[in-house]
């Protein structure tokens, strides 16, 4: 640093001095940080690429009508786990998107206290346990009591993953619609309930949606938590209470046999997944931001 | 009315605490029978023999930390260096593409990552990198041994390149939280940028990107499908790094289904208690650090 002390004495004239030692330092660590970046994004380049050509080349009109066929046999697809995987979807959304968006409004309009710091930092915490470890609890809660494996208990523990990160978006999305919003709505004499879910809401309706997508692309690749819930199937199933056949796990059976038809199935099942929830994300994106939601705003 | 509102509120709020519950009490009920079997022991015990109904969770602790260590090793240095790039020598145009681009990888499903291992970076582990490694640093024990390309490497690398939007998305955020005078105050005093970044940036970021990293972390202990898809899934305790081995995840994920006998299932559940109670910590942990830079504003969850 004394060498600083000294150059900025010069500075009055001349640009101040760096030392060359300093200087190339300073390059070697650009480039260093450069080379990072070039090495992050070629494993992002490699996946993305195998899983668009792998997929193209394996996709075909039969992977997506029809049932598995026995092993051995060529042929077959995985129509009845892409329906499978929405059905469990949905399932989890029905019960997790509404205790989330209930839970966001409880923290944003009343739970600036204790209580409510405790809930946000169990749903930060929660947001981190492993989803295996959720689907433990869902077979001890749902598959156990009701002695077999079922879409519901899948359903059950995509909901527990859903409802932390629903509730946080959704707080934060609430507290970004201005005070004096609500104020205005409190001095027409609309009653708090009234405000809070036809104005405070309905202002954060586009944010608070994107934040529900968000959660929904998460869980939907989520493997773990349906392998001793859902189970898998090789045959249809809109049962409740019957086992069901799920993309994401699908694709992992496929991909550790060792059949080549298979793994042909695993990659464009693989681009299936990726297509779904890419384009469930971008739907609602363009849905919020120019549909009949955009009023909303 | 609006106390019925206010009520039906509370209780979707009181539903995240239920969940908390729910789990804390499913896991410590059904892993009961496994620890009045093996109290503490169950976790030195490195013979897991469900034939015998003998359980030791030794090595798949051991897998575990090991994996996810070597993942951290991998990737500290690329994402804390992305991050740099991104938030502080990065042309602007380029900004919004690169973050966008590091955190897509957030958002592709942990299965697919699995495949893409299997099928494209194993057989690079085997063919050029493992040989490549045995013959440079075969002498330190680490990489000796059969490249068979599935192994506790390729578990590490998966999982490096998991966790890097992670690390990196938070890194960003607390890079971004530093304010702008620390800088300008570093460069007028004669830093070059790079000295900027080390006095100025990084350094009042540490505690942040530190809870950056243990976030990173419990991601990679409780990870389980792309794991279980390359790491061989044998549970033993083997010094090179390309032995195959299993982690406490995996073993859920593979004999959880096919678990008979009641011991043998509530062994199983232990493992599982376990691996919440130390992600539960270490996300905890993570959180607080991450806060205590960003002062109470939560860290944007990823994607």
């Amino acid at each position: 640093m004394s060498e600083a002390k000294v150059s900025s004495a010069k500075a009055r004239s001349a640009p101040p001095q760096v030392s060359v030692w300093r200087r190339f330092v300073n390059h070697l660590m650009t480039g260093v940080a450069v080379l990072t970046v070039l090495i992050v994004l070629v494993p992002l380049v490699a996946i993305f690429g195998y899983l668009l050509y792998k997929g193209f080349g394996s996709i075909n009109w039969a992977f997506l009508t029809q049932t598995p066929k026995p092993v051995g046999e060529p042929g077959g697809g995985m129509a009845n786990a892409i329906v499978g995987s929405m059905f469990i979807l949905a399932i989890g959304s029905l019960i997790g998107v509404p205790l989330g968006i209930g839970a966001g409004i409880y923290l944003s309009e009343y739970g600036r206290n204790r209580f409510g710091d405790a809930i946000r930092f169990i749903s930060d915490v929660l947001n981190g346990v492993p989803s295996i470890v959720i689907g433990i609890v869902a077979y001890g809660v749902v598959v156990l009591r009701q002695k077999h494996f079922s879409a519901l208990a899948g359903g059950f523990a995509l909901a527990i993953m859903m409802i932390p990160t629903i509730a946080r978006t959704t707080e934060q999305m609430l507290l970004l619609v201005p005070q004096a919003i609500r104020e205005a709505a409190y001095g027409l004499g609309i009653p708090r309930w009234r405000a809070t879910l036809s104005i405070t809401l309905r202002t954060a309706t586009s944010g608070v949606i994107t934040g529900v997508m968000l959660a929904f692309a998460r869980v939907a690749g989520e493997t773990a938590p349906l392998l001793f819930t859902a189970f898998g199937n090789q045959f249809w199933n809109l049962r409740l209470d019957q086992p069901t056949a799920a993309l994401p796990l699908q694709i992992f059976t496929y991909a550790i046999s060792p059949f080549d038809e298979w793994h042909r199935q695993a990659w464009a099942g693989a681009l299936v997944l990726i297509v779904l929830i890419v384009g469930a994300v971008a739907a609602v994106r363009i849905a919020v931001s120019r549909g009949t939601l955009a009023g909303a705003r | 009315m609006d106390t019925g509102f206010r009520l039906a509120m509370l209780a979707c709020a009181l539903a995240v605490l239920g969940i908390l519950g729910l789990i804390v009490y499913e896991l410590i009920t059904r892993s009961a029978l496994s620890w009045h079997a093996f109290g503490p022991k169950f976790f030195f015990g490195s013979d897991w023999n469900p034939v015998e109904d003998q359980y030791g969770a030794l090595p798949f602790v051991y897998g575990t930390i090991v994996s996810s260590i070597l993942a951290l090793l991998i990737a500290i240095p690329l994402s804390v260096g992305v991050a740099v790039f991104i938030t502080e020598m990065c042309p602007k145009w380029l900004k919004g593409p690169l973050s966008f681009f590091t955190e897509l990888l957030a958002a592709i499903p942990s299965v697919i990552y699995g495949l893409w291992a299997i099928f494209v970076l194993v057989p690079l582990l085997r063919t050029d990198v493992e040989p490549a490694l045995a013959k440079t640093l075969g002498w330190t024990g680490l990489f000796s041994g059969a490249p068979y390309g599935i192994g506790m490497l390729a578990a590490g690398t998966i999982l490096a390149i998991m966790i890097i939007p992670i690390i990196s998305s938070i890194t960003r955020e607390v890079l971004s939280v530093v304010p702008q005078n620390q800088r300008e105050g570093v460069l007028a005093l004669g830093a070059t940028r790079w000295e900027m970044i080390r006095i100025g940036v990084l350094r009042n970021a540490r505690a942040g990107i530190v809870g950056g990293i243990i976030l990173g972390l419990g991601r990679a202990l409780g990870e389980t499908m792309a794991v279980t898809m390359v790491i061989g899934n044998r549970p033993e305790i083997a010094k090179s790094l390309f032995a195959p081995g299993y982690t406490m995840a995996s073993v859920l994920a593979n004999e959880f289904s096919e678990a008979t006998g009641d011991l043998y299932l509530s062994a199983l559940i232990e493992i599982g208690l376990a691996l919440f109670l130390v992600t539960i910590v270490v996300n905890a942990l993570a959180r607080l650090m991450v806060w205590s830079v960003t002062r109470g504003q939560p860290a944007r969850s990823h994607v």
